[in-house]
């Protein structure tokens, strides 16, 4: 069973510890006072639009990328200077496969778990197990270039797990997957969880930060901007219901019902109604024939949107 | 990030040699094929074409002198080219070298680990070539397999000058240079196809401080059977060859990966 651990935050020992970290190339500050910790068994999502800063912090997880300030602690090593202890029990997935292309699956395995000085008679006894857990056992002796992006995924996956690692960095995992496959990634990370693996996860679908993390840390410019669980963060931010408007004159319905609504946004030619009780708007909404209604839970996209804002990241 | 620090290698290195053999293991044939066919046209198109008109160079018949002499031109032509194309291919375009370092084996272990493969590899076209001059009857000398250990020097001198050049590249076309403006023109000056002596003073000199010509001069008597007059001279220059290329080598990676 699966404790809920995201209500013990102040549990002794995180299996996984970032304080006060920084970090700049040049004058551009990346991260800037960021500071986490992971129980273990728990997932913990970070989300934050590009260039926030998710990359970087993984990177120098893994001691790729020097510290400015502040320190990283992995199952009590100090990173970067005992990162090469610390990355034998650390599984990494990375925002972009870079599996080999000259092997096979099976081969992928074996020769990424001899970088972690894994016996070879270890290796074999888990190779089957992970093509397996990939859903891969019909493709072992097939290429990458032979896989369709969901499987090279599950691969990248599998070969993160040769080692039986108790923290996975995942970064992205399941960005330019199609649903189904994304479906299939979820349901093999939360066996992961089940197996009291921990997880650090950056991803900017809020769909899959609601189902997987137990907390979640919101990033913006390399800044921690909020902090909780999925639930309570919406609870803390948002307003219960959002009805979004679509249609000719919207602009001028925004001004004349906004009375309605505790807060009301526009985005081209839709109105956000953000409200707790979204009764007497519906029911004012119902005379209007040539617009489109949408009503709705508020969930993490819109905490997302209004914490970061609307306009696009090009970095 | 210890940029200017000394290579710090550990066992992790091995491993990568060893995904690298696995992954040559897949491709043996066709390299091998491809290994020996360039050198055996050079040698009978030069060796007994151009050498039936020019009887004996420096007192050996002209196809053992340029037989010697190709020997060591395809050994560190082997290596470079392992250690620009593949390693680049490794490093930017496949990332596998990222991937490696997301598991407990640094910087430092990848690029020593690319050092000795590209060595390594720069024997396996030197066994084959070795062979061929056996089967043609150009050298049957035993002094033949002392060889094997000096163009393995020869395979990691240019392996580290490469690395060099890899550490710097945007792309593979940059290579192309490399190969039009440095390996060829050092080919023709040290002293493989024709004796230094026939060049132009300067260039004599030139050809004194390029590590293929010291090559040469270690590999060319071993083949005859004989033992290099000389040994130490050369073996040095290689040597420093190796080890300055190799540590501006690993200082050009670290400075592209840690910046």
């Amino acid at each position: 069973m699966r404790v809920p651990l995201a209500h013990f935050v102040s549990m002794p020992a995180p299996i996984f510890r970032i304080a006060s970290l920084r970090k700049a190339f040049g004058d551009h500050t990346v991260v800037d006072d960021l500071s986490l910790e992971i129980q273990p068994g728990e997932c913990l999502g970070v989300i934050g639009p590009n260039g926030a800063g998710k990359t970087t912090t993984i990177r120098m997880c893994l001691g790729l990328v020097g510290l400015d300030g502040g320190h990283i602690e992995a199952f009590g090593l100090p990173i970067p200077a005992r990162v090469r202890e610390a990355k034998k029990r650390m599984g990494v997935v990375t925002q972009f496969d870079s599996l080999d292309p000259d092997f096979t699956c099976a081969e992928n395995l074996r020769v990424y778990g001899r970088y972690f000085g894994v016996p070879n008679a270890v290796i074999e006894e888990r190779i089957p197990k992970l093509l397996e857990f990939a859903a891969l056992q019909s493709r072992a002796q097939a290429r990458p270039g032979e896989l369709s992006g969901g499987m090279k995924r599950r691969l990248s996956l599998g070969r993160a797990l040769i080692n039986d690692p108790q923290l996975l960095l995942l970064d992205e995992p399941t960005t330019g997957l199609d649903p189904q496959a994304r479906h299939v990634m979820w349901e093999r990370l939360q066996k992961l969880l089940q197996q009291g693996k921990s997880i650090l996860l950056t991803t900017h679908f809020m769909d899959e930060a609601e189902r997987l993390c137990d907390r979640l840390i919101v990033l913006d410019h390399g800044r921690k901007i909020a902090e909780g669980t999925p639930r309570g963060l919406i609870e803390a931010h948002l307003e219960r219901d959002v009805i979004e408007v679509y249609g000719d004159g919207v602009h001028a319905l925004a001004a004349s019902h906004a009375h309605w609504a505790q807060r009301v946004e526009t985005r081209g030619e839709t109105v956000f109604f953000y409200l707790s009780d979204p009764g007497p708007l519906l029911q004012a909404l119902g005379a209007c024939q040539n617009l489109r209604v949408l009503h709705r839970p508020a969930n993490l996209e819109d905490l997302f949107l209004k914490l970061t804002g609307r306009q696009i990241r090009d970095d | 990030m210890h940029l200017y620090g000394i290579p710090r290698v550990t066992r992790g290195f091995w491993p990568v040699v060893l995904r690298n053999l696995l992954v040559w293991r897949k491709l043996a044939v066709p390299s091998v094929i491809g290994n020996i066919a360039e050198p055996l046209i050079t040698l009978v198109a030069f060796g007994y074409g151009l050498g039936s008109m020019i009887g004996r160079v420096e007192g050996l018949p002209y196809i053992v002198y340029l037989a010697s002499g190709s020997l060591a031109v395809s050994c560190a032509l082997a290596a470079t080219f392992e250690a620009l194309y593949s390693a680049y291919s490794r490093m930017e375009v496949q990332k596998t070298w990222e991937s490696i370092m997301n598991a407990p084996v640094a910087l430092d272990d990848i690029v020593f680990a690319e050092l000795l493969w590209a060595a390594i590899k720069s024997m396996f076209t030197v066994a084959a070539i070795l062979a061929v001059l056996f089967v043609l009857g150009i050298s049957r000398e035993p002094t033949m397999l002392v060889a094997l250990p000096v163009l393995w020097l020869v395979g990691l001198t240019f392996a580290a000058i490469a690395l060099v050049f890899n550490a710097l590249a945007r792309g593979y076309d940059f290579f192309t240079y490399y190969f039009t403006l440095v390996m060829t023109p050092m080919t023709f000056l040290s002293g493989v196809y024709f004796p230094i002596g026939q060049m132009p003073v300067p260039l004599q000199w030139l050809a004194q401080v390029l590590p293929l010509t010291h090559a040469v001069a270690l590999v060319r008597p071993l083949i005859v059977g004989e033992w290099p007059a000389q040994p130490w001279l050369p073996i040095a220059v290689l040597l420093a060859y190796a080890a300055g290329g190799y540590y501006i080598a690993l200082v050009l990676t670290r400075k592209r990966f840690f910046k």
